[in-house]
């Protein structure tokens, strides 16, 4: 007998569901077998991670609070990978909008503006630095063909060290005994706690951006030019619809979301700007998006599963398990998820004889030959 | 290795073999799903000649090729080599028997360097290459056939023609006796053309067997000793010596001679000056000059014909009068308004209609519901658009529209496109460039692939459009249907308009010589 893989025609939206849960089930069981055979309780160390996030008010918040930065920044990233730009610069984008938030709360907030402007003012000022961060190799790629995935990655260190600048710098809290942080921000510069853990207001960022989102491919010009983009660049081309534009807006809006990403971030859970408000959310945004298979809907859902991943982790060192296999963890149930969860997604096994010896016509001006005039 | 021998040319009694005959491939047929690329098709060619294949394109040269290079299995037939019957499983055993074939699309990898890319593959490579005695062998084999290139530069940094050697050493590294190259000038300079056809020489002097596919005529008679000529899949004329052929002859073999069937009827009240170009150039995507200065003017309600061998500048003349490439100079103008250098957008919204050569690959969205396709040209315009904002329920409504327009069974507007024949995907675009209210259609391969019923469907269309006072270019491969359809035949050579003839004095030969860059104007009055 023989085992193949043989290419998917089709796939409905219910079955990739379950083939994307089935990967991140049995990545969590292969995951078990190694907390196993350390000599450690595979049932103990989920059930801490499962306590952790979900076994009571304060888990449930921290998770979401967790979930907060990833599904923001992992909602833009969808938008430049749905036209093909791969803007990995996540990271630096929200470390840019972090810096626009404070700049905007160092005169706004001892200054003793209200709240209900402040905090908009932040919010643009998150949009507009992160989405300016992103301009650049966003021109580079539309108009001179510079590959983004280098440019928005080196921009990344830029953007970090600059941030760090400022906080070992002119942006040093005087009082703050000479640790690397910017003034704390006082009430009307932070979002409203509520309650549960960390969880703040910030929340409603994702959730109004998913449905904008959501809104924006089904019921737009542009979320049709975006569809199209991405389905066929020549078919565009043919439309007449611009692709510089497009990878221009697509930059600017991603740029953008993770720049409110940081804003919410520092503003809602850090309350400082400092060089350690991101723990790669930027990087890790990019597996969720790719994970949610770059819908707004399942961005949001994913986003909370990696939320309970980061705050197991912790749980699980405090059960007594070593903190390296909350990490190892994690690791096997992402490659499960990323790589077998892709792979059955395109490929089906076939159990069985080899399928027939059909080959598919392996010369590209095969076109030719097929018109010929019987 | 056998040098060519004319001594003894009589059948061997059992095998029917004629002494000196590298290979011979005999009764051959080959389907791809309907369509038959070869119809019984004997092929032989003997050690130390230069053998052409000619052919239009879709002739079926590259399939019978592909099938002597083991790349496909005929479904009928038999080859032999030196007189021993064989069967080509893979490239490997075809390589083998010392068949080696340098396709269009050269098969390297680019970020390797010339010796690694000549190892690859190799039997028996072991785990160590031995780079610096293949590079040696290699230098050894260019000097020989004056193919020039340096074995350690790796192959991105290679031009075409320098790949082109790369692939023909590979081939004469491996053995290759008999020789098979597909369409080798269609990318070289006159220079690296003229170069190729000495090593071609020389290759066959040695007693190999090189095999030329063709098109180029004049090429062909300057390096063949015989030519096999294919036409529709069938052979129309098999091994014959090239020194008794006048171009003439050969082109006549290559398009035939029938008489299109079916005429359409000629309306010759066409209108005013539609789409003008004047002296247009353009470049390839390479940056080659692919149309040198373009003198063509269509009238309203005029069809012209555009014939041509693929790859003379049709498909760059098709892209820069829908907006879709900018010419490097010229002008385009649209009735009196100038319209040099507008994109696609702009194109389209001046009433440029485009039928694209790929349907499904630009002119549609595949993988998308129809609703996404029936869109491409409207979803910026009311009443699908409002604001930004795409009004759903119009846009479905238009979509049923096309849909029944031109009674596209089956279908919704949330049907995927690709599920849909090819008939009914081309109805389907035709629709929706109708609905643009076009003053000027440019269609491409129209009718390609399509069966005949749809072929009817959609070239009555055309017509109806023309009778309706819109201007028409028809690119097409298919000479009949330019016949039928056309009012003009305009034929490109090399970037070049040759001739643009009326239909009562286009005749198949003389076109054909065109085609094939033949053409005297002394030979046939103008």
């Amino acid at each position: 007998m023989i085992v193949s893989l043989e290419r998917r025609a089709n796939l409905t939206l219910t079955r990739r569901i379950g083939i994307q849960a089935g990967s991140v089930i049995a990545g969590a069981l292969f995951g078990g077998l190694i907390v196993w055979l350390s000599g450690y309780d595979p049932v103990k160390a989920y059930g801490e991670i499962i306590g952790g996030s979900f076994g009571s008010g304060y888990a449930l918040g921290q998770m979401l609070a967790a979930s907060i930065p990833l599904a923001t920044i992992a909602l833009g990233t969808a938008v430049a990978f749905r036209v093909r730009v791969w803007n990995i610069g996540g990271e630096g984008q929200f470390y840019m909008g972090a810096f626009g938030a404070t700049g905007i709360e160092l005169v706004g907030g001892p200054a003793g503006w209200p709240s209900q402007v402040l905090i908009p003012a932040m919010v643009a000022a998150g949009f507009a630095a992160g989405a300016a961060w992103a301009a650049l190799p966003g021109a580079l790629r539309a108009y001179l063909g510079v590959n983004e995935i280098i440019t928005t990655l080196m921009m990344n260190y830029i953007a970090i060290l600059w941030v760090n600048y400022l906080v070992y710098g002119p942006w040093k809290d005087p009082q703050g005994h000479n640790f690397p942080f910017s003034p704390r921000f006082p009430d009307n510069a932070t979002l409203r706690p509520l309650g549960l853990g960390q969880l703040h207001a910030g929340i409603v960022i994702p959730i109004v951006a998913a449905i904008v989102f959501l809104l924006l491919l089904s019921r737009t010009q542009w979320g049709y030019e975006l569809r199209i983009l991405g389905e066929n660049p020549s078919a565009a081309a043919y439309a007449g619809i611009s692709i510089r534009r497009n990878v221009m807006l697509a930059m600017l809006v991603s740029g953008g979301m993770a720049g409110i990403a940081g804003m919410v971030q520092v503003s809602g859970i850090v309350h400082v700007l400092s060089g350690q408000i991101s723990t790669n959310y930027g990087y890790t945004a990019i597996i969720v998006a790719w994970l949610g298979q770059l819908h707004p809907m399942a961005i949001l859902v994913v986003s909370m599963l990696f939320g309970a991943l980061v705050n197991g982790g912790f749980a699980v060192s405090q059960a007594g398990i070593p903190q390296a296999l909350g990490v190892l963890l994690q690791g096997v149930i992402l490659l499960f998820a990323l790589g077998a969860g892709d792979l059955f997604s395109r490929y089906r096994l076939v159990l069985g004889q080899a399928p027939g010896k059909k080959r598919a016509p392996l010369l590209p001006d095969d076109r030719s030959a097929l018109s010929a005039q019987p | 290795m056998a040098a060519a021998s004319d001594e003894g040319m009589s059948p061997h009694p059992a095998t029917g073999h004629l002494p000196g005959t590298a290979l011979a491939m005999v009764g051959i047929d080959k389907h791809f799903g309907e369509v038959l690329a070869n119809a019984s098709v004997d092929f032989s060619a003997r050690w130390g000649e230069v053998h052409a294949l000619l052919g239009e394109n879709g002739a079926g040269k590259s399939t019978l090729m592909s099938i002597l290079a083991g790349l496909y299995r005929p479904d009928n037939g038999q080859l032999l080599v030196d007189g021993q019957p064989v069967v080509l499983h893979s490239p490997k055993d075809a390589i083998k028997h010392g068949i080696g074939m340098v396709y269009q699309h050269y098969r390297l990898v680019p970020s390797q360097t010339v010796t690694e890319n000549m190892l690859l593959g190799l039997p028996g490579a072991p785990l160590r290459l031995d780079t610096r005695r293949a590079a040696r062998d290699i230098e050894e084999l260019s000097e020989r056939y004056q193919l020039r290139v340096d074995p350690y530069r790796p192959v991105w940094q290679l031009s075409v023609g320098e790949q082109q050697r790369v692939e023909i050493l590979k081939a004469l590294h491996r053995g290759a006796r008999i020789l098979i190259l597909d369409e080798p000038t269609a990318v070289l300079t006159p220079q690296e053309a003229d170069a190729l056809m000495r090593t071609i020489r020389h290759i066959a002097s040695e007693g190999r067997t090189v095999i030329f596919i063709s098109h180029k005529l004049e090429e062909v008679r300057s390096v063949a000793d015989r030519v096999t000529v294919l036409r529709a899949g069938r052979l129309v004329g098999s091994g014959l010596d090239m020194a008794e052929m006048s171009a003439r002859d050969l082109a006549r073999l290559m398009v035939g001679t029938d008489l299109p069937g079916r005429i359409r009827p000629r309306p010759r009240a066409s209108g005013a000056p539609r789409l003008t170009l004047r002296r247009l150039c353009a470049l390839d995507d390479r940056g080659l000059q692919a149309l040198r200065s373009v003198d063509l003017t269509i009238h309203a309600g005029e069809i012209v014909g555009v014939a041509g061998v693929a790859g003379n500048g049709q498909r760059e003349l098709a892209q820069v009068l829908t907006g879709m490439r900018k010419p490097a100079s010229g002008q385009v103008f649209l009735d009196d308004i100038d319209v040099t250098g507008a994109g696609a957008r702009q194109m389209a919204l001046a009433g440029v209609a485009h039928i694209p050569e790929d349907r499904l690959g630009e002119g549609l969205v595949g993988n998308l519901p129809l609703l996404d396709s029936a869109l491409m040209k409207s979803y910026y315009q009311p009443p699908i658009s409002s604001g930004p904002f795409l009004n759903l329920k119009s846009a479905v409504q238009f979509t049923r529209g096309l849909i029944a327009r031109f009674n596209v069974a089956g279908a919704t507007p949330r049907t995927i496109a690709r599920l849909l024949s090819g008939g009914q995907l081309q109805r389907f675009l035709l629709a929706r460039e109708m609905s643009m209210q076009p003053r000027a259609i440019v269609a491409v391969h129209p009718t390609r692939g399509l069966d005949v019923a749809a072929t009817h469907t959609v070239q009555e269309w055309l017509m109806s459009c023309s009778g309706e006072g819109c201007a028409l270019l028809l690119i097409s491969e298919d000479l009949d249907e330019l016949l039928q359809l056309s009012d003009r035949v305009a034929v490109l050579y090399e970037g070049s308009i040759v001739a643009a003839v009326d239909r009562e004095e286009a005749d198949r030969e003389r076109i054909g010589l065109m085609m094939i860059g033949s053409y005297q104007p002394d030979q046939v009055a103008v």
